[in-house]
């Protein structure tokens, strides 16, 4: 799949969900389960606590190919670690602050508290997200050339499309 | 018997890493007994044509300081890769692009309207721009041409060893030529420092709370430093936590924070991700408005966490393309 397509109406976002076990991750299954149905762009990856989400995570997603990426944790005060949400929080608020820097649209990184009952809620945030990232568009990466390339001077400097992992 | 070759040379780089060199004092002495220095640009008259002439592999040693970032470097870091049997790369510039890496945040073209044009001391009312080539009555003159992006070192060629710092610390560089000149190798891509972090044995550690927790951080201008205590425990983003040792603390000892410039540990993939992560949990607030306005005192986050280190981040440059600032 590449999502270099040009005319925004053929992209098909990419994106990363990291959901935290014991709130947002229940929620997509109780969506699941109770037939809800929403955009299927969101690759979900379950994480203990969204305490345990490394910012490298977001950069190495941005990186790998995706077009946003969403996290969900547990709403304030309901942290199974009692505070993992918090340091998720933080975080987060610094790293958009450092994304803007970088050019990366705010709607590229989108943190929500969705407790364990609100499947509704899963279905609504991953189709509002899918559809501002379409408006969007890609993102595109100006990622070099693999090391040691010769093909360097000519072609790395000018920018592409970024790599794609199968 | 003829001794090894070593070489030096740089690329976008301040001039810093040669003062590294010199600063090896009466040890340059141990130095020079050992190897011939065969190329110095920076001080000692040799030319290209003197490296063209070399057999490849000819120079034992190649020490690069410096980012790339024009056709000119490229070439000749791709000609001393050819001409020697190790190249290394020399200081935070080559090894993570370094403080010329953070113009990866702009445009070339911007960059360069800024240098021409609107710079407070620039006078360029005709906007003249350098050109790769120009006719004059003597036929054509050239010029490198500026590439798009700050790259490292091994980023366009084939790197065997990295001495981190802004400059490399003088035990290191040492340390390095010993092993070079002894075959006493560690495996190739190594990064010739303790893979440990600054904290870990920092001469302040004792004075480390259990637990950091601060409503602010601040800028080393907005209090007075106490010389004893733990920099992290005084507010200020010292960034030993994420950063590799091997600088005998020369900021920490100079009262001043660390900012990171031996680069992250083996097990780290994105340095000013992973300083973010650490700087931002240090805050002890859980209401939203308050921690936005707490990472107000957080100036300028790309220059602070990847001040030497956004051409080898995941994401290489800013991006322009989706219309961002």
């Amino acid at each position: 799949m590449s999502n270099s397509q040009s005319k925004p109406s053929d992209f098909t976002p990419r994106i990363v969900a990291f959901f935290c076990n014991w709130c947002t991750y229940t929620a997509s299954d109780l969506a699941g389960t109770a037939r809800m149905t929403y955009a299927p762009n969101a690759r979900i990856i379950r994480v203990m606590c969204s305490g345990r989400i490394d910012p490298q995570f977001v950069m190495a997603a941005y990186r790998n190919g995706a077009d946003g990426v969403l996290i969900g944790g547990c709403h304030p005060g309901d942290c199974h670690y009692q505070e993992g949400n918090y340091k998720c929080l933080r975080r987060i608020t610094l790293l958009k602050r450092m994304l803007s820097q970088l050019g990366i649209e705010s709607e590229r990184l989108r943190l929500e508290w969705i407790s364990a009952s609100e499947g509704d809620r899963v279905q609504r945030v991953v189709n509002e997200m899918t559809m501002q990232i379409k408006a969007l568009g890609p993102l595109k990466l100006n990622i070099p050339q693999p090391e040691h390339s010769h093909a360097v001077p000519t072609q790395s400097h000018t920018p592409k499309s970024k790599e794609v992992v199968s | 018997m003829s001794k090894p070759k070593i070489g030096f040379y740089w690329c976008a780089s301040c001039g810093g890493c040669e003062e590294a060199i010199v600063d090896l004092n009466e040890a340059v002495l141990d130095v020079v007994a050992a190897v011939d220095i065969v190329f110095w640009p920076c001080a000692m008259d040799f030319k290209k044509s003197d490296v063209e002439a070399m057999a490849d592999k000819e120079i034992t040693a190649i020490f690069i300081n410096g980012a790339i970032r024009s056709s000119e470097q490229f070439e000749m870091a791709e000609l001393l890769r050819k001409k020697s049997q190790f190249v290394i790369s020399f200081g935070s510039c080559s090894h993570e692009g370094g403080i010329p890496g953070l113009a990866n945040l702009y445009k070339k073209e911007d960059l360069l309207s800024t240098v021409y044009s609107t710079a407070f001391s620039t006078i360029n009312p005709n906007y003249t721009l350098p050109q790769t080539q120009t006719k004059v009555p003597e036929g054509i003159a050239t010029l490198p041409e500026l590439w798009e992006t700050v790259k490292s070192l091994d980023q366009v060629i084939d790197v065997d060893y990295f001495l981190p710092g802004c400059p490399p610390p003088v035990k290191l560089v040492v340390d390095a030529v010993t092993a070079l000149l002894s075959g006493n190798l560690p495996p190739k891509g190594a990064v010739l420092a303790p893979d440990k972090a600054l904290c870990d044995d920092c001469t302040r550690k004792a004075t480390k709370p259990e637990k950091l927790q601060h409503k602010r951080f601040y800028r080393p201008s907005e209090i007075l430093i106490d010389p004893e205590k733990c920099l992290l425990a005084q507010g200020l983003l010292c960034l030993g936590p994420v950063t590799r040792m091997g600088c005998d603390w020369a900021c920490i000892n100079g009262n001043m924070p660390c900012t990171g410039c031996m680069g992250p540990t083996s097990r780290v993939r994105d340095y000013g991700a992973k300083a973010l992560s650490a700087m931002a949990s240090v805050i002890d607030l859980n209401d939203e408005e308050e921690i936005q306005k707490s990472m107000d005192s957080i100036v300028d986050p790309v220059g602070t966490f990847y001040r030497y280190s956004l051409a080898t981040s995941q994401l290489h440059s800013a991006i322009h393309t989706n219309g961002g600032k």
